[in-house]
């Protein structure tokens, strides 16, 4: 499956070889680091080339990896070709903004709204970021890793009642 | 094989019984008709609205209490049972529903999720639908057998059976459901 790496791989370094950060396979999937700077245009260019489908796109947070603790990730397929690529593009907590790729994939637009809810992404130019799962009323992004998972009202788990 | 089963049915409240009358207080007559034909709003959001479809099929058929009934509109409803997690996002659904329901309602909390959060102890789910809502009744269970949820409906039967007709205009209850935010 690495032809697939190559052929993409070179398509990308003949448009924007200064953008590719990295090109490796992670198990049997090609995986593609880019800036983020004009991920858009990549996104543009690969959907142009046949990755007419927006499998799913997620966002990743690394609180350890200082300097790039946010990622996005883009899964593509093309339908046409049978091929499947990934995107991942790191960025910093301060500069966690991203050019919306609703334009090209209508799909994003809950995909996007749903980064936004869980780890506080912002797209610009998205016609509609608001949340989509959690309540209007949530004052944070709960995925992040700085937050406890757990309901901080509950208080039927007290060591006391466990002789702790 | 043999068993005996003591069984004991209960058909009329105390009274004076004679030659073709029966007199009791207007309190239990009123509660016996309430109690032998509540109609249940099912609210089921999870695996124990699935176990509820079980107790209201033929099988263990809720009917056979007198709430073979079921309301969907909660404007008809006099029972509200609750069966599943509710996450924060449904809590003012769920509240609004209650509201919704004409006096005398009961609420009938069924499994773990919906009496205190269950294994959900995350940011997203309710800890237990009392913290927006008065609770007459809690079925244990994660999610209880269909036989448990029938013993619930007794319990609730019990309660609208010895209830005061006036219980609900009373200054206690009011302030109950204050301490809820309620009116």
């Amino acid at each position: 499956m690495s032809e697939l790496l190559d052929s993409i791989k070179n398509k990308l370094d003949a448009n924007f070889s200064e953008s590719i950060l990295s090109a490796q396979m992670e198990m049997d999937f090609p995986v593609f680091v880019v800036k983020k700077n004009n991920i858009h245009e990549i996104l543009e260019f690969l959907f142009q080339d046949g990755f007419k489908y927006l499998t799913t796109m997620c966002g990743i947070h690394f609180p350890d990896n200082e300097g790039a603790e946010f990622a996005m990730m883009y899964q593509l397929h093309s339908l046409e070709r049978n091929e499947r690529i990934r995107i991942k593009c790191f960025m910093s907590e301060k500069e966690i903004e991203l050019p919306t790729v609703t334009d090209i994939w209508a799909a994003a637009n809950w995909m996007e709204r749903e980064a936004f809810d869980f780890y506080g992404f912002r797209f610009k130019g998205h016609p509609n970021l608001k949340r989509i799962l959690n309540m209007d009323e949530m004052n944070y992004h709960p995925l992040r890793k700085e937050y406890p998972l757990e309901d901080a009202s509950r208080h039927d788990k007290e060591d006391k009642y466990f002789g702790r | 094989m043999e068993r005996n089963i003591d069984i004991h049915p209960k058909h009329q409240p105390d009274g004076f019984e004679g030659q073709g009358f029966f007199a009791t207080s207007l309190d239990k007559a009123v509660g016996l008709a309430r109690a032998n034909s509540l109609w249940p709003l099912p609210f089921a959001t999870s695996c124990c609205g699935i176990e509820f479809m079980a107790t209201m099929a033929s099988h263990y058929d809720l009917a056979r209490f007198g709430s073979e009934r079921m309301s969907f509109s909660p404007r008809q409803a006099d029972l509200l049972m609750v069966m599943g997690t509710i996450s924060k996002k449904m809590a003012p659904v769920l509240r609004q529903v209650y509201e919704q329901m004409a006096e005398p309602k009961w609420v009938l909390c069924m499994g773990a999720c919906a009496s205190s959060g269950g294994i959900f102890d995350t940011y997203s789910v309710l800890q237990g639908i009392d913290r927006i809502i008065p609770v007459d009744v809690y079925i244990p269970g994660c999610p209880p057998r269909p036989e448990q949820v029938l013993d619930g409906l007794l319990k609730i039967q019990e309660l609208a059976k010895s209830e005061s007709t006036r219980r609900r205009e009373s200054p206690e209850y009011k302030e109950m459901l204050n301490s809820y935010g309620i009116e």
